[in-house]
Formats: C-alpha cells, sequence, structure tokens
C-alpha cells in the first residue's frame, strides 16, 4: 500500500512532520516498509533570481548569469538553453552535493570565467528525467528560500498491510488510525447524497439465485450525463503516477483513485455502450470477458460477472471489460459500486491468476455500508472534474448485516495485555477508531464500525487499544520460573540428541538434507513403501518425500567428491516417510561413509571404508541409545540398496532396529556417484527405552574379582556359511558364569582347509570368581566350549 | 697364609669386575668367582683342610669376600646396563615434526546446535519440548489456527499438498511449526509450557526462502499469562541467546491468524558498512512474530478462551543461527558441503547449556 504525504493530509490535520508519521505508522502496526523523499538531499538548494544573463565571451553555447541569491549577487556560467533575464532558478552553490552525481559542487572556471554555483535542471535533482533545461520557479517563488519550499515535493509512503486491515487499504483508513493515536484530527468526509437530477431509465437486474445472492449482496449504480472526459488535473496525475499507476483519463483515474483513497472500488462504463438492465449474474461455463488489460478471460459458471441484456461486461469485483469501458468521447457513464463475497473473489482470481486492486479488496472484504456512501463520493468527485448531470442511484440488495456489539470488560486490556491503561483512554481510543461504547464499570457494549470487519471478539478490542497506546508501553516482566525446571528433553528426545553427539564423536559431520527427492531416485530406496509424491512440488526433481535419507547423503557424497572430498562422512537424523498421512514418518539415523577412512598417510593407516565401518556406526548408535550391542543379532537381509553379500540387518528379537553395508553399485551408479560407500540406517524410535528400575538411575554392584582372568583360544573349521557371531554365542553359553568375554580374533579360508570350509579362531576370557583355576578345570571349560560349538555350528577344533 | 689368599683374591676378582668392558666379560667375572669351580667356591673346599678351630674365621671371611664380589658384580651390572640402555636410546630417533595419524573430526549441523541452545534457554523458564508430524492436515495446520478456508493468509503459505486421497482428503507438508500447538493443547491440560522446534515447508525457492527450513514455536497456556510476560519471556530468550545483556527490544502490532492481539520483536542492530551487529546501535531487526494464542485456537483445542491465555511465538532457526553465527547463505544450511559443516558446525563436546555456556 503506497501514498504520499499529501494525499495522507487530504485526510488528517495534522503539525506532525515525516518522520514523525512513519514512527506512528510503524508503532500502529501499519508498517513502513519505505520511504522515498525527493526532498532528501536538497537541503541546501534555494531559489535565485536570473537577473541579467548575457553570452559568455568565450564560448557560443554558454551563458553568463548574474545571480541573486538574497544575500548576495554570483555570477554562473550556464550551459541550459532557458537561462535567460528574469528567471526564478534553483542554484546550487559551492559545497553542496548534487544528487545526480553525488559529488560536491566546487568553485570552477569554465573557459576563463568563473562561475560560482550552478543552476540545476530536475534531474540533476533526481526529481524526474527532464534534462531540457534548468527548472524554471514560479515567478512569485521567494528568493532565498529553500526550493522544497517551493517545489511540490511529495514524499511516498509504503507500507506493508496485514491481511487483516482491508480498512487501512485506503488512504483514510490509514489517517484514522493516526488521528487515534494522537496525531491530529481526521478531517470529515463529505459523502452526503446527491439528489438526482433525472431518473436512471437502467434497472439493476439481479440474476443471482438466492443461494448465490451472498456472491454480490449489493449492488448500486447510476448514471452521470453530459460528462466531459480529458486528462485528469495534474495534482490527480501526480498522485496516482506517484504509486505506480498510470493516469489514464479523468473518469477512470476518478474511480482508481478512490479505490486507493477510500478502499472503495468502483467502476466507470460506458452508459452509450450498454444494453438495458445490467446486474450481477454467474457467468456460463466457457463465457469469454475481454478485459480492460487486453487479455480475453474463459470464466465458470461459479465467477460472477457484471453483465447487461446483451453480453458480460466485466468480471465482477475484478477487472472491468473492454468494451464497455470510458474512452476519450465518453459522454454519460454509468457508475457502479458494489459488494462481492471475499472468498468468491479469492477463488475467481486464483483461477484466473488475475491481481487487481479491486480483488485485492474485496478479498479482504471491503467496507460492507461503503457501496451506497461510494457512488455519492464517486459522484461528487465527478461533477467536480467533469461536469455532468446525476441520476438517480438504482441499487438492489443490501449489505450483508454488519451491526454486532461485543461485550468488552475493560480490565481485559491489563490481564490481556499486561499493561494499566485508564478506562477514559480505552473508551477514548475506542471511539477515536470509530467504535461505539456504552456501558459502564466491567460491563461495556462496543459496537465496532462498518470498516472493521477484522473485530469479532473482545481480545481484537484489547489489540486495538494496545496497539493504538502504544505495544513498546508494555512492560517486559520475565516468566514467572518453577522452582526448579523439569528436564527438557523426553527419554525419546535425549535418545536423538545422544545420537547425534555419538556420531559427531565418531568423527561423523552432521548434514540436514531436503525431504523431498526425486521419485526415480525414492524408487530405489523404497523397497515395499508407497511413492510419496507432491502434488505440487517445487521442481521435478524434489516431486517424492524420502523414503530412506540416504538418496539424498550419497548424491550429497558425490558433490563432495567432484569438489575434491572423496572421502566423506556425514550423518542425518531426520524422518523417513513411509506413508503420505500425518503419523506415517520415522525418525531415522543415517550414515555414510565414501572413500577412505583418511587421507594417505606415512604410517600407512587408510584404507577403503568398508561395511563394518557401517556397522559399527549402527552399532554406536543403538548403544548411544542405552541398547547393549550383545543382545542383537546380525541378519544378512538388508534392504536392496545395500550390496547383496555385504550387508545386514541388526535385529533386537523379531524387530530390526538398524541396516547397515556396502551401497547396491546398481544404486550408487543411478545416482551417479562412485563407491565405496557404506551405510548404515538405525531406526530409533524402535530401540526400546532403558527401563527405569526401582532403585532410579543406580546401577547394580559391580562384582570385580581380585583373581586372574585366564585366556584361552580355539580355532574351530566350520561351513563357510557359518556365522562368527554363531561361533562366539556358543562359546559363550558353554559355561556362563566363567566365562566374561569372547572375542574373534582370526578369520581364515585356505585350500588346505578344504573346499567351502573357513576357520575361525576365537579367543575365550575365563573369569574365576571364588578360587584360582586349576589346569584340570580350565581344562574342563575348555572341552564343554569346543563340544558347545561342535555341536551349534557344525566345525571341528582345528589340529 | 689363608689371609693372604683371600685377600690377593678379593683384588684380582674386584680388579677384573671394575675392568669388565661389558656384560659378556663381567659374566665370565660372576662365572670366575661365584661359579661352581669358581675361585670363592673353591676356597670353601679349602675349608676342610683347615684344623677345626680356624674353620670359623675363615668361613666368615670367605661369606665377606663373596657378599664383596656379589655387591660389586651388581653394581658393575647396573651400570653398564644404564650405558647400554642410554646407547640404545640414542639410537631410537624419530622425526617429531611428522603428522600425527589422522582422526576424523565430527560436527554438530549449526540447526541442531541451535536448537540445543534454544532449549537450554527455554528449559531454565520451565518448558518442554513438543513434536508433531511433517505432514499434516488442513485441520491443524489451519483451520484450527483459525485460517478459515479461502482465507487469504492460506495462500500467503505457499504450501505443498499432496495428492488428494481415495477418502477426499488432501494432507499437505506443515507450512508452519504451529500444528503442534494444537496437538499439545488438544492432548495436554494446561498449564502448558513447551517449545516446538521442527522442520516445516514451503513452495519457495531463492535467496532467501528454501522450500524445507526449520522454526521453533513457543506456546504458553495457564490463566494468568499476559502480554507483559511474552514480551518479558521474548526478551530474555534474545538478550541471552546473542549474549547481550541489555539487548533492546521493539514491539510492533502485526497480523497471524492464530494471535490475538498479534506482534512482531525487533531487535537492536547496526547495519553500518553492510555489516550486521546485533545490539543497542540504534537500527531494528525483525527477528519473530508472537501474540498472544486466539479466541478461536484456544477454542478450538476444546478450552474456554474466557477462562484461559497464553502467549505463542515462532522464529526461523536458520534466521537466529545465521545472525548469532555470520552465516551468510540460508541455502547453503541444505548443501551438505563438508567444507560448510566444518567450517560452520560445532564439536561434539560443545553441549549447550546455560550454567556451562551456550557458545563458545
Amino acid at each position: 500500500m503506497k501514498f504520499t504525504l499529501s494525499w495522507l493530509k487530504e485526510h488528517l490535520d495534522t503539525t506532525a512532520n515525516l518522520d514523525e508519521i512513519t514512527a506512528k505508522l510503524t508503532a500502529v502496526g501499519l508498517e513502513v516498509e519505505g520511504v522515498e523523499n525527493p526532498a532528501k538531499g536538497l537541503e541546501g538548494f534555494i531559489v535565485a533570481h536570473v537577473t541579467e544573463a548575457k553570452q559568455h565571451p568565450n564560448a557560443d553555447r554558454l551563458r553568463l548569469c548574474t545571480v541573486d541569491t538574497g544575500a548576495e549577487v554570483l555570477q554562473v556560467v550556464c550551459g541550459a538553453p532557458n537561462a535567460r533575464s528574469d528567471l526564478k532558478v534553483v542554484l546550487a552553490r559551492p559545497g553542496v552535493v548534487i544528487p545526480i552525481t553525488g559529488e560536491v559542487l566546487k568553485k570552477g572556471s569554465i573557459r576563463g570565467v568563473e562561475s560560482q554555483g550552478m543552476m540545476c535542471s530536475f534531474r540533476e535533482l533526481k526529481l524526474g528525467e527532464d534534462h531540457e533545461g534548468i527548472i524554471e520557479l514560479p515567478a512569485d517563488a521567494k528568493t532565498g528560500a529553500p526550493v522544497t519550499d517551493v517545489l511540490n515535493l511529495d514524499p511516498v509512503i509504503e507500507i506493508n498491510l496485514t491481511p487483516n486491515r482491508v480498512d487501512a487499504l485506503g488512504v483514510r483508513g490509514i489517517a484514522r488510525d493516526l488521528a487515534a493515536a494522537g496525531l491530529g484530527k481526521l478531517k470529515p468526509l463529505n459523502d452526503a447524497p446527491i439528489a438526482g437530477k433525472l431518473p436512471t431509465s437502467r434497472k439493476i437486474a439481479t440474476g443471482l439465485s438466492a443461494s448465490d445472492a451472498h456472491k454480490c449482496p449489493q449492488f448500486a449504480g447510476r448514471l452521470i450525463r453530459n460528462v466531459k472526459n480529458g486528462e485528469s488535473p495534474k495534482w490527480l496525475k501526480d498522485r496516482l503516477n506517484a504509486i505506480g499507476l498510470r493516469a489514464v483519463s479523468v473518469l477512470v483515474d476518478v474511480t482508481q483513485y478512490l479505490t486507493i483513497d477510500l478502499g472503495r472500488p468502483l467502476h466507470a462504463f460506458d452508459d452509450a455502450k450498454l444494453t438495458g438492465d445490467i446486474g450481477a449474474r454467474l457467468a456460463t461455463a466457457g463465457e469469454q470477458v475481454a478485459a480492460l488489460n487486453g487479455k480475453t478471460y474463459t470464466l465458470d459458471e461459479t465467477m460472477v460477472v457484471i453483465a447487461d441484456e446483451a453480453a458480460a461486461l466485466g468480471i465482477g469485483g475484478i477487472m472491468g471489460g473492454e468494451p464497455s469501458s470510458v474512452t476519450e468521447g465518453t459522454t454519460a457513464i454509468f457508475l457502479e459500486s458494489a459488494l462481492f463475497d471475499p472468498r468468491n473473489i479469492g477463488a475467481t482470481g486464483r483461477k484466473l491468476s488475475l491481481n487487481t486492486d479491486a480483488r485485492y479488496a474485496f478479498e479482504r472484504g471491503v467496507d460492507p455500508a461503503s457501496a451506497l456512501w461510494g457512488i455519492e463520493v464517486a459522484t461528487r468527485m465527478i461533477l467536480e472534474l467533469c461536469g455532468g448531470e446525476p441520476g438517480e442511484v438504482a441499487a438492489a440488495g443490501a449489505a450483508p448485516a454488519w451491526q454486532r456489539t461485543i461485550a468488552f470488560d475493560p480490565a481485559r486490556v491489563k490481564s490481556l495485555g499486561g499493561i494499566e491503561i485508564q478506562d477514559s483512554e480505552i473508551k477514548g481510543i475506542l471511539e477515536r477508531l470509530g467504535f461505539q461504547v456504552s456501558g459502564s464499570g466491567s460491563n461495556w457494549s462496543v459496537a465496532p464500525p462498518s470498516w472493521r470487519s477484522d473485530v469479532e471478539a473482545w481480545q481484537d478490542l484489547v489489540e486495538e487499544v494496545l496497539r493504538i497506546h502504544g505495544y513498546d508501553n508494555i512492560p517486559a516482566i520475565p516468566l514467572p520460573r518453577p522452582p526448579m525446571p523439569k528436564t527438557v528433553l523426553s527419554p525419546e528426545q535425549r535418545k536423538v540428541n545422544a545420537t547425534r553427539r555419538v556420531l559427531a564423536g565418531r568423527g561423523l559431520n552432521e548434514t540436514v538434507t531436503w525431504a523431498f527427492l526425486p521419485s526415480a531416485q525414492a524408487a530405489l530406496f523404497r523397497g515395499e513403501l508407497p511413492l510419496v509424491t507432491l502434488a505440487n512440488p517445487i521442481s521435478a526433481d524434489l516431486d517424492a518425500m524420502r523414503p530412506s535419507l540416504l538418496p539424498n547423503m550419497i548424491a550429497a557424497a558425490g558433490r563432495n567428491a567432484a569438489r575434491g572430498l572423496g572421502d566423506s562422512t556425514i550423518f542425518e537424523v531426520g524422518p523417513r516417510f513411509e506413508g503420505g498421512a500425518p503419523g506415517q514418518q520415522v525418525n531415522m539415523a543415517a550414515t555414510l561413509r565414501a572413500g577412505h577412512t583418511t587421507a594417505r598417510h606415512w604410517a600407512g593407516t587408510r584404507r577403503a571404508v568398508d561395511a563394518m565401518d557401517a556397522k559399527a556406526d549402527a552399532i554406536a548408535v543403538l548403544e548411544a541409545a542405552g541398547l547393549n550391542p550383545i543382545g542383537l543379532q546380525a541378519v544378512a537381509a538388508a534392504p536392496a540398496w545395500y550390496h547383496p553379500g555385504l550387508s545386514g540387518v541388526l535385529k533386537l528379537g523379531n524387530q530390526v532396529v538398524a541396516a547397515f553395508g556396502a551401497i547396491h553399485p546398481r544404486a550408487a551408479k543411478a545416482l551417479d556417484v562412485d563407491g565405496p560407500l557404506v551405510a548404515s540406517e538405525v531406526f530409533l524410535e524402535r530401540i526400546p527405552l532403558p527401563k527405569k528400575k526401582g532403585a532410579g538411575a543406580a546401577r547394580p554392584l559391580l562384582k570385580a574379582s581380585v583373581l586372574q582372568p585366564v585366556e584361552r583360544d580355539f580355532a574351530f573349521v566350520v561351513e563357510e556359511t557359518v556365522a562368527a557371531d554363531a561361533v562366539v554365542k556358543a562359546a559363550r553359553g558353554a559355561e556362563r558364569d566363567l566365562i566374561a568375554d569372547v572375542g574373534v580374533f582370526d578369520v581364515y579360508q585356505g585350500v588346505h582347509l578344504g573346499e567351502g570350509q573357513k576357520s575361525i579362531a576365537i579367543s575365550v576370557t575365563l573369569q574365576p570368581k571364588d578360587a584360582t583355576l586349576t589346569d584340570a578345570e580350565i581344562e574342563t571349560v575348555s572341552q564343554k566350549i569346543v563340544a558347545a560349538v561342535e555341536k551349534a555350528c557344525g566345525g571341528k577344533l582345528r589340529a | 697364609m689363608a689371609n693372604e689368599k683371600i685377600e690377593q683374591l678379593r683384588g684380582e676378582i674386584l680388579g677384573a669386575c671394575a675392568a669388565a668392558p661389558d656384560m659378556a666379560a663381567l659374566e665370565a667375572v660372576r662365572v670366575g668367582a661365584l661359579g661352581k669351580k669358581g675361585s670363592v667356591t673353591g676356597l670353601m673346599k679349602d675349608l676342610s683342610a683347615l684344623p677345626p678351630e680356624d674353620r670359623k674365621a675363615f668361613g666368615q671371611q670367605v661369606n665377606t669376600l663373596r657378599d664383596e664380589v656379589t655387591a660389586a658384580l651388581d653394581a658393575k651390572k647396573a651400570t653398564l646396563g644404564d650405558a647400554a640402555l642410554d646407547a640404545k636410546l640414542a639410537k631410537e630417533r624419530i622425526d617429531i615434526s611428522l603428522p600425527i595419524r589422522a582422526e576424523a573430526k565430527g560436527s554438530i549441523h549449526p540447526i541442531s546446535q541451535t536448537m540445543d541452545e534454544i532449549a537450554a534457554i527455554f528449559g531454565q523458564m520451565g518448558f518442554e519440548i513438543a513434536d508433531g508430524p511433517d505432514i499434516e492436515d488442513d485441520f491443524h495446520n489451519f483451520t484450527a489456527l483459525n485460517f478459515p478456508p479461502g482465507h487469504p493468509a492460506r495462500e500467503m503459505h505457499d504450501t505443498f499438498f499432496l495428492p488428494e486421497n481415495e477418502k477426499g482428503e488432501r494432507y499437505l507438508l506443515r507450512t508452519h511449526t504451529s500444528p503442534v500447538q494444537i496437538r499439545t493443547m488438544m492432548s495436554q491440560k494446561p498449564p502448558i509450557r513447551v517449545i516446538i522446534p521442527g522442520r516445516t515447508y514451503r513452495c519457495d525457492y531463492d535467496m532467501t526462502h528454501t522450500p524445507m527450513f526449520h522454526q521453533v514455536e513457543l506456546l504458553v497456556i495457564d490463566t494468568e499469562t499476559n502480554m507483559s510476560h511474552l514480551r518479558g519471556c521474548l526478551q530474555e530468550f534474545v538478550r541471552t541467546y546473542f549474549g547481550v545483556d541489555d539487548l533492546t527490544t521493539r514491539f510492533r502490532p502485526s497480523f497471524f491468524p492464530f494471535t490475538e492481539p498479534s506482534a512482531e520483536m525487533d531487535i537492536g542492530c547496526s547495519r553500518k558498512g553492510g555489516e550486521l551487529k546485533i545490539g543497542n546501535h540504534g537500527d531494528w531487526l525483525e527477528i519473530l512474530g508472537c501474540g498472544m494464542v486466539h479466541p478461536n485456537v484456544i477454542k478450538a483445542c476444546g478450552l474456554d478462551p474466557d477462562v484461559y491465555q497464553g502467549f505463542a511465538a515462532g522464529m526461523g532457526i536458520e534466521r537466529i543461527a545465521m545472525l548469532k553465527y555470520g552465516i551468510p547463505d540460508l541455502r547453503t544450511f541444505f548443501e551438505s558441503d563438508l567444507r560448510w559443516l566444518r567450517h560452520y558446525g560445532f564439536a561434539a563436546l560443545d553441549v549447550p547449556s546455560v550454567t556451562g555456556g551456550l557458545s563458545r
């Protein structure tokens, strides 16, 4: 919303300056987005009088002027063709900054003659493009006065209007807020009815059925005959131009002006181009309107058109039509002032992709009382500017009922707003805004004005009072504290936080990738999950919700590799989408390692990342979440985006809690990323929360034996399909009380072991509790271990 | 006679011991003196040849000699050992300027870190964390938040929609974290104090907008929290978060469908020389939107707006992270550029807390 300062002062009687006004606008909630003040930077320029202009002795095109500043007489060399005697000009004296160049003017010598100043053009002052000659000020301009007093320099103010404040879509509404806030007085608006001097022959034809009547509840029209159209007066053109509108002709400009001035859109038809009665009706499907913007719109049967007996004339409440429009030669107009349904206007505008000032206003809801007074104000302005004879107002329908009262206890200002304001001031603010206040004590009855459809409840009244009184007067009081705050994070949230910190501690860099990805990639990483697409993606390659965090991470590894960072380790914690409904997202921790573990190093520690790195990441997350990894079972059943032989899942009972392994080369190739790539995905919500035991945080008593542990090694030859884990579990189970730990220290395959065989070497730690183990006891345990492994895994102790 | 022999032997052995150049020579001296056939051992054989009355004294002398020799051998052995170790160590040298074995340094993303900072501050004020789904329904994202169907404010949200399902429902990606206000009020009894951090989505992508971003929402519902508490709470937050104890704030009236009265809060800043600095320098920077929860929202959650009241506030997490940590471009948050992650990320152990420091 843009307007000029002088325009505002049409409605506001104020002595406040521009800075005071803009500060107050922001303070009352009409946030100033920008101010273009053409007077800025012109402070040093004065009105001067050219008393004599003669030919420069050394140059044909230059004039030598004698210039009176009121205080002294200067000699100025000027090249402008219009520099002549007895002219009032804008003079820059040495020391001022010329706006167009930004440079300080210096005393100089031009072709051997001293010049003690410069006479300026509009362009040099950045007041326009005119550079044909110097500015010619009116003859009565006072010599020596600042030019800012003489030139019509109207600052343009732009405010960022919130969608609720349709009343402030008009300059008058803005003036009303400022007046309420103490920045002057609102001038009266002359909206008194103008008596019709002739009958309006056209009737208002309501073509809307009862169920659609709300789409255009009121329609008023008036014939004005013998008008003289033409160019608008300068002040009107200046104001429209200043806010970026194009002046067309005075009849059109009046409707443009009032849309901005009062927030009341109107339309003027050329009466000679109408046929019979006029009114609102629904468009027929496929009906076309050639609109004023030169485009033809095809409408549907939900949209309202203004039509006469021959055709649809315009898109109701949005844009008029070309064939019935006012032209230079128009001598009679039919002025329309109507009300439209905000929702229907919004829907129509969206379907047609048509944004106009009228739509903007109607969509937010113009003052329901304005259809009738709007036509009077417009008539008055047209009669003033174009002459003519007004007809009687013809109207149909009625404004929707807007009168209401809100029960209001002024103490609510303190209880909700947190600030003490006197009742008299509360009442004064509401009344200055146009509300009618009655009642007393804590039982007030407040009736909002027609233009404030946004005010519905007592809370809205509190806001009105607070914003006019000034939000900045509200004290800042710390929220009362609980004596000892609760733990902020839930156990589930702590799990997520621990996951992040543990993975970062393991050297992985946390990343955040899009929740979307190309559906072609989703297809490679979704397994049995449905494809969840967006109806309106931001682009074709972000059209699906991710079924896994990995594709975006793999693509990121590819981008990093292209930057020369082929060894990358990243992780992300966030949702995967298992379906397209609320609650079908699952929180995942995913890791991705690419390339090598480290850069090349003199100590030779570099190796390619492998599936076990990914398994370690997964287990680290599970442990951070409080899981004892001994209870996990590794099963070679990872999803299809993993390498079939170099991957697995970790199960807790029947539940898969993590997947890990090398990324399937085909999946990597589809993402155009080279390996090695290993990844893990942990289902955070599937990890059971640690059970709270009776003793709270207390841990079981440490039973550290004083006796020395004994370590014994065993090597078994088993089928190559036997899992090392099975051997370890069998050994561990052989004598639970004694066996403290079992580790795998060698895995070997070789021809002499036989086809399809492998050797697994384990080291078993025996921890005696009561007495040192005798050789015989150790031997007994060893035999049990061998027997258990042989039984469970079908292996033989390696000779 | 015997004494002379012992004295002579002592002189010979101790001399040989002192002169032994290395461990091998010293061992030869030991064997020559104390071995089975050693000279000192041999003296004991002489014992039986002595008259009984002399045996005791001679025995004592031999034992003394043996002790002396043993001590001398041990001392020499230690000396030789030290010298050998010194010689060995003198040959062991590394180039201490060599680089250490590389250890990967992980990092926490600025979004996570900022969320942790926010949680640490509001945790002090008695807030808990609530969360909700990214895919939402129209009721929670709009209707219950007082966006009537067809309201222009809905359009301003640039919503991502999912295709209509067979039941005719059209889900969407939440455009703000505010739907969790509704979920919280419908599932929890007041008093309520929660913060709601999370991913949000809008169909907009340019210099200052990304289709996915993060917000944190505040919700307080009880019977007496008013706008002065809103202002106090947020003022404490921005002062603590930005580490400027006397940071000034400005409240401006604004509009959000789900709050009434609504406000925007600015903080003091400076933009001199194109550089943004937080502090009381005369200029203002918009930082968040807030307000008292709208009566229609409270009603939609089954509570009486004449009894229950409170405030809500929301801010962009990337934005306040950018302001605090001087990160120039929003879009870089989601590019996974390792150089960026390492440069702007935080160490694993930099866990923000009010007691231990929010940021280094």
